[in-house]
């Protein structure tokens, strides 16, 4: 049996040897057997809006050091803390050294100067419509990520179709399609004690026998979850091919999605969020705050990267926040709220070692309000292009609705 | 494992309560079909009895069928809609140890929010000389951060805000008026995380929505688009004419997501501003949100024209200073006075303030309105799929009584429909309804409910954390998940088992008859099969039946 095969060929989760292979299991696994590998998308946000011209540095441009008096990022090559070559005008934070590799390897690609059409520099409401996926609207009520889900129906979708790392679903993914939020993925189950098996399983019977159709499905998937999770020991979790990943929770949230994807659960969307970007004050230079912060960022990534391995060939890792920030350093020798902002996408099928977008300049009259990086690159075009180009999705109207889809807009992020 | 003090009660007992449940006849008024319904009294027995609870009450406490038996149901049903009529003597005890709740806006502003804002000004100023190793200022948004003091005694706002959502739920006898309050703070969704929300919500629930929920939608209606909560969170005060005279020097509120008020902290102390808080104009925000989610409803027949007018109209309602608590104010220089046309209504020019008012009354009035408010109160209270036929003579006596809120809910409550068996646990409970009635069915004394404002964080609806102004879904598709049905599971198992801090569940022996007699062959035999009363509680909470009401 094909299933019997795959399953017995990974250790993580050998349920035929434990006489348990869940019916939505083996329908993956025989779907599986038949096709490519399912594609995958990892999104990470950056909440509180991470200053994209001290992450992705025009150092090219002698406005930035203008600017930035105190918290520059020096020239490439300039010493200690310096920018890392990219192109020959973008360099990187010296602190993304960790992703310098994919970037070599064309595997990373860079979005600047992107971001929302609205002009909004709230992070409560620019979070809320990077997260609808319809800036400017509030009364969306579900995420572009679950709309996604609903329009490219799965026949054999698992209860981890869509995961995030996250105890609350977040907005991104909050809708009708089912998406499941769970911290730590060896938490997810019953938890009565020595008594949970026994519970656990009176549980499972009244809803296995539910006439109630809704209650009685979704019952018996989270029954068939659990013990499958079970199975899944994170403690015991052996990253493959060296990946060391920070003990940070963003480290270990990007683990745990590298596991559940090993494991072959039918994870096509995650979602980790992570934070600290709001430097108002004392935001650093090579070193410092924002520096730190991004330590953790790259090397979790990295970790994640490296752990998938060939995997990373059907997987795309695309990292967003809400804003930039302001080109001009505050008094504090920190960045105020700002408008457009680098994203980054990664995997085996971008096209990468390339910064895209238009890039509109730094000095006064070419900023936005006079004082912001202008947005040349709709949000939604990155978002379109990777649910069109990589998800594989014909009509992407109903994930993106108002908005005029269009593949002349797309930044070129896939071949 | 079981906590020393939960309760052993013999599992024959607890059988035996069941079986009880199973004689119940189950002839009752639901069986009936609607016509028949219509003509006669209302019924008494049991089973409607239950269904009344679960729908017009956080569902039933131990006895509360026995009360409603006695009193009869018509009579319950009067007295539900006349709250200030019922007496409600344990609540004052029960919310006595939370000092916020009776205090404005501007209360708190000054206690919980000012000695923050100042703290963080002098941090900003020692940072700034003490170089790039200190710590920067703290934002809620932007998680990942140390907690402050300051931060934490300012989060209580909405935590006592939020246990008080629980106690009244779970203990007040005008349960009508809180399953209303919870309905109309909804419909009027404000999101805590929204900057000075966080200290709006207090005065907006307690001022706005629970005295209205059951008189007049238009002064409910007024009330709400005068609310700093409401102005703040859908941006309405920061709406200026765009062309008016607030282009030159002026007071004009300042606009945007600046941490200080302007009369606090003056321009000149914030170098690098560039103007980001400077007025912006125009904001349809609210506008668009008043006629899609507060009154006509998406379909309801406006234009983004109408969109554009109404916001112009409502230039100038605004808020006397938001970061301090401030109350509605008119501001006339950021007036649009030009003519407006709403839905074919003109708006002369020069209305002032009362421009937005007559926005209010012609929306108010709207056709479209009375069926929007009608069609979500059916889906609250009958179900999903609400009867269009209900949803008719509903909006009609909306229609009839300018909007009398008593006698459009009583419509739905006499309704044959409400009453009909395809109505009978047709609705999915909410996270909140759910671990409500939970605590209702156990006769839990709840010593402190701020475990239970963390656990429905789990559940997947924090309180008065919704973040579109469309609230949070009335369907069942929104709450049944793998994740959610495990983490209710959980939740009946901890309280089941005392395992909730502070909070302690008693007598566990009459759980198992809140669900009645109608239950499946599995849930009644793996609950007689269950090793004492906790855990007979905790499977009987967790089941299928009990996620329905």
């Amino acid at each position: 049996m094909l299933s019997r095969r795959i399953f017995l060929k990974n250790g993580a989760f050998a349920f035929v040897s434990l006489g348990f292979a869940p019916s939505f299991l083996t329908r993956t696994a025989f779907t599986q057997g038949r096709t490519a590998r399912a594609r995958q998308l990892i999104a990470i946000f950056q909440r509180g809006a991470v200053d994209g011209l001290s992450v992705v540095v025009p150092h090219g441009e002698g406005e930035y050091y203008r600017a930035r008096p105190s918290i520059a990022i020096p020239r490439p090559n300039a010493g200690d803390g310096a920018a890392i070559d990219l192109d020959g005008f973008f360099g990187f934070n010296p602190r993304l050294q960790p992703l310098k590799a994919l970037w070599d390897r064309r595997e990373l690609a860079i979005v600047h100067a992107c971001g929302s059409p609205d002009s909004t520099r709230s992070h409560f409401d620019a979070q809320d419509y990077m997260e609808s996926g319809t800036p400017g609207v509030k009364s969306t009520s579900d995420g572009w990520l679950n709309r996604y889900l609903q329009a490219r129906k799965v026949e054999a979708a698992t209860p981890f179709r869509a995961v995030s790392l996250t105890s609350q679903l977040p907005r991104m993914l909050q809708g009708v399609a089912p998406a499941l939020a769970v911290n730590q993925i060896g938490q997810f189950g019953i938890r009565a004690g020595q008594a949970s098996d026994m519970v656990g399983a009176s549980f499972e019977a009244e809803y296995a026998a539910a006439a109630d159709h809704m209650l009685n499905g979704t019952g018996r998937e989270a029954f068939d979850a659990i013990k499958m999770l079970k199975v899944a020991d994170p403690s015991k979790y052996q990253p493959d091919n060296g990946a060391d990943y920070p003990r940070s929770p963003f480290g270990q949230a990007l683990k745990q999605i590298a596991q559940l994807t090993k494991s072959n659960v039918g994870l096509e969307v995650a979602f980790a969020d992570v934070g600290g970007w709001d430097t108002h004050v004392n935001q650093g230079a090579g070193q410092g705050q924002l520096a730190g912060r991004l330590d953790d960022f790259s090397r979790s990534i990295a970790a994640l990267v490296t752990d998938l391995g060939d995997r990373m060939g059907d997987t795309v890792v695309l990292t967003m926040s809400e804003f930039g920030r302001a080109v001009n350093e505050n008094g504090n020798r920190g960045t105020d709220h700002g408008h457009g902002n680098a994203m980054m996408v990664m995997g085996g099928g971008v096209r990468g070692g390339h910064v895209y977008g238009k890039w509109p300049g730094l000095s006064v009259d070419r900023r936005y309000d006079g004082r912001d990086l202008a947005v040349t690159t709709d949000f939604r075009d990155v978002f379109g292009e990777i649910v069109v180009r990589h998800l594989g999705v014909n009509d992407a109207r109903s994930i993106f609705p108002g908005y005029a889809v269009s593949p002349a807009k797309f930044p070129g992020l896939f071949a | 494992m079981q906590s020393p003090k939960s309760p052993v009660v013999p599992a024959a007992v607890a059988t035996a309560a069941i079986a009880a449940a199973l004689v119940l006849a189950g002839t009752g008024w639901l069986g009936r079909s609607p016509a028949g319904a219509a003509a006669a009294a209302l019924p008494n027995d049991d089973k409607t009895i239950l269904h009344v609870l679960n729908r017009i009450a956080f569902g039933p406490r131990p006895g509360d069928v026995e009360r409603v038996k006695a009193l009869g149901l018509q009579r319950y049903i009067d007295e539900q809609l006349r709250p200030e009529r019922i007496a409600d003597p344990n609540m004052p005890a029960r919310l006595g140890a939370l000092a916020t709740l009776g205090l404005s806006n501007r209360e708190i502003a000054d206690t919980y929010e000012l000695p923050q804002l100042q703290a963080r000004q002098a941090q900003k100023k020692d940072a700034a000389q003490a170089g790039d190793n200190a710590p920067a200022a703290g934002d809620n948004v932007d998680k990942g951060r140390m907690p402050d003091p300051l931060q934490q005694k300012a989060n209580r706002v909405v935590v006592e805000l939020s246990d008080q959502k629980i106690l009244r739920a779970v203990y007040s006898e005008r349960q009508l008026q809180e399953v209303l309050t919870d309905f109309w703070f909804n419909h009027f969704n404000v999101d805590a995380r929204k900057g000075p929300d966080r200290f709006m919500l207090t005065e907006y629930e307690r001022e706005v929505i629970r005295p209205r929920v059951l008189g007049k939608f238009h002064d409910l209606l007024e009330a709400d688009a005068k609310s700093p909560a409401m102005l703040f969170y859908l941006d309405n005060w920061m709406s200026a004419d765009p062309n008016g005279p607030h282009k030159q020097p002026m007071a004009a509120p300042r606009v945007g997501r600046g941490r200080f008020g302007g009369l606090m902290f003056p321009p000149a102390a914030r170098p690098n501003a560039q103007g980001k808080n400077a007025p912006k104009g125009l904001n349809e925000n609210y506008g668009r949100e008043l006629m899609e989610l507060h009154t006509l409803g998406v379909d309801g027949g406006y234009t983004q024209q109408d969109v554009t007018e109404v916001a112009r109209a409502f230039t100038g309602w605004t808020i006397q200073n938001p970061r301090l608590g401030g109350g509605f104010r008119f501001e006339p220089r950021i007036h649009d006075e030009g003519q407006k046309v709403v839905l074919g209504h003109v708006i002369k020019a020069g209305g002032g303030e009362n421009d937005g008012k007559q926005v209010l009354d012609i929306l108010a009035t709207h056709s479209s309105t009375a069926k929007f408010i009608a069609t979500k109160l059916v889906r609250r209270f009958v179900s999903d799929t609400p009867p269009p036929a209900l949803v008719d003579r509903v909006a009609a006596r909306f229609r009839e009584t300018d909007g009398d809120l008593r006698e459009v809910v009583r419509t739905i409550l006499t309704s044959p429909e409400f009453f009909a068996p395809e109505a009978y646990r047709a609705k999915v409970k909410t996270p909140f309804e759910f671990i409500a009635s939970a605590l209702r069915a156990t006769g839990a004394d709840i010593q402190d409910a701020t475990p239970l404002v963390r656990e429905m964080q789990q559940l997947g609806q924090p309180l008065y954390m919704c973040q579109p102004p469309t609230g949070y879904k009335d369907t069942a598709d929104a709450w049944v998940n793998t994740g959610a049905l495990v983490n209710r599971m959980n939740f009946s198992l901890m309280l089941a088992g005392n395992r909730v801090p502070r909070i302690t569940v008693a007598d566990l022996s009459t759980v198992n008859t809140i669900l009645g007699d109608d239950v499946s062959e599995a849930t009644r035999s793996t609950i007689a099969k269950a090793t004492g009363a906790p855990q007979m509680a905790a499977l009987t909470l967790g089941s299928p039946e009990f996620q329905r009401r």
